[in-house]
């Protein structure tokens, strides 16, 4: 049994959970969207709390949300490991900053995640914890939360931000996870980034225009 | 050409250290290190301390001559040692600043010197073949792909200059671990030990203080061997099989 805890505990155990974590949470987001694409539809929300309600209902769905719970604190946790035990193995920075050698989303990756995770907690507190927590309102009055909320400039603002912020995180992070789990080859690598950048890019601003268009048409 | 030099100098690991300004007299044939004999012989004659820095082949060969000249280990050149670094990829009159390598497990020993030895007990953890592989015609009569020849050669390039570690943000020295598996694990000679080797050198690493990749790939760009992150992930599944699928 040792060796789970040497393997968990040592820097590439901790990276391999990061990028499984991570993927999960990329597959996640698809998920988020979908249902959130049904917003779009001009039918009052009756697709949208349709999805809601099935997702409410069904016990695999069920299951698997505290999968996801569990999903996002251990990468959130470890990921929060990894920065301070890096930044202290790293001992200072040079003198002259060189731009030449790191791209500004893999250097500012974990920034970028405490930026969606300062969106995540108030996007949490705005519709999980009263849907799910306190049962503040019920399945058929989240669309009513949701277009008052994005009425709100400020909270626009805030969630629009949030989405620039996981562009930035996925567009390293898509292609990092599999690099991660080992897979670089001179076939798949190159197809990796490109999904990878076709991914961070289409999935976040799916997200982006959903609000704008709620903002300004609903 | 003259040039301004930006030099960090400190007497030993545990003094606080400092730049100091030098101009000194070079001209474009001269290598990098050529340039700072030039400046040493100028500080014997004023009768100061010269600036120590580590060298020895002087061909680019032997990895110990890491610097990290305007924010770049080994300078702005692709695939160069700063041994092999020439005055004419500077101008005159340039400020140059030349500081150590950076990281934790690499504690400086006097001005640009760091004491690299993490990275031989990397090195003592794993990294051999530990039985006599015989001559070099017994190893010419194991038929290996060129392929695969090819790539444990490339992965064998490295010189273990450091230069990885210095550059990472994270202060990882992935790619040199990563470079030392693949080229053992790579050939039959050396594959028979991968599992035990990949488990010791991994977990000597995370004790010298090394960090961990992020996969930003800076390593592979300061690299003067042009070690590849192939390597990297290659590591990673040797690592995982070693964990997950071995007796060890
Ligand atoms: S991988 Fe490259 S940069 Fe790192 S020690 Fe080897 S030769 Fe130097
Ligand atoms: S002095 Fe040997 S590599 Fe530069």
């Amino acid at each position: 049994m040792k060796w789970i805890i040497t393997f968990f505990k040592s820097s590439l155990g901790r990276k391999l959970i990061m990028a499984l974590t991570g993927l999960f949470l990329i597959v996640f987001l698809m998920i988020h969207l979908t249902g959130n694409s049904l917003l779009l539809l001009n039918d009052e929300g009756e697709a949208f709390t349709g999805f809601v309600e099935f997702m409410e209902e069904n016990p695999l769905i069920k299951i698997t949300a505290y999968l996801l719970y569990l999903g996002f604190i251990i990468h959130i946790l470890q990921g929060i490991v990894i920065y301070f035990t890096n930044r202290n193995a790293k001992g200072g920075t040079y003198a002259v900053k060189t731009t030449a050698n790191a791209s500004f989303f893999s250097k500012y990756m974990f920034w970028f995640g405490v930026m969606i995770f300062i969106f995540l907690t108030l996007h949490l507190i705005n519709f999980w914890l009263g849907l799910k927590v306190t049962g503040e309102f019920g399945n058929e009055e989240l669309y009513g939360k949701v277009v008052t909320a994005f009425h709100n400039p400020v909270y626009l603002v805030v969630y629009e931000l949030g989405m620039i912020a996981l562009f930035m995180h996925l567009r390293h992070g898509f292609h990092s996870a599999f690099q991660t789990l080992g897979w670089n080859h001179k076939k798949w690598t190159p197809l990796i980034k490109c999904l990878g950048n076709l991914y961070s890019i289409i999935v976040p601003l799916g997200f982006f225009i959903i609000p704008l268009y709620i903002y300004f048409f609903k | 050409m003259k040039l301004n030099l930006k030099i960090w100098r400190q007497k030993n690991k545990h003094s606080k250290g400092k730049f100091e300004i030098y101009q000194v007299d070079a001209n474009e044939h001269m290598s990098f290190l050529e340039m700072l004999d030039v400046l040493n012989e100028q500080l014997v004659a004023e009768k100061k301390e010269p600036v120590a820095f580590e060298h020895d082949c002087r061909e680019g060969i032997c990895g110990t001559c890491g610097m990290v000249i305007n924010g770049r280990p080994h300078g702005l050149l692709q695939g160069t040692t700063t041994c092999q670094l020439h005055m004419r990829f500077f101008k005159d009159g340039d400020t140059i600043v030349i500081e150590p390598y950076k990281a934790k497990a690499f504690p400086v020993v006097k001005d640009l010197v760091v004491d690299r030895s993490s990275l031989d007990k990397i090195i003592q953890a794993g990294g051999f073949v530990s039985i006599n592989t015989g001559q070099a015609q017994d190893a010419n009569n194991i038929p290996i792909e060129k392929e695969i020849s090819s790539k444990a050669f490339d992965a064998a390039a490295c010189i273990g200059c450091g230069a990885c570690v210095a550059a990472c943000p994270n202060g990882a020295a992935m790619l040199f671990t990563s470079a030392k598996i693949s080229h053992l694990g790579l050939l039959p000679q050396g594959a028979v030990e991968t599992d035990r080797r990949v488990m010791r050198m991994v977990i000597q690493m995370d004790k010298e203080g090394f960090g961990s990749c992020s996969n930003i790939g800076a390593c592979e760009v300061e690299c003067p061997k042009e070690i590849k992150l192939t390597n990297i992930a290659r590591m990673n599944r040797y690592y995982y099989k070693s964990a997950f699928a071995s007796d060890n």
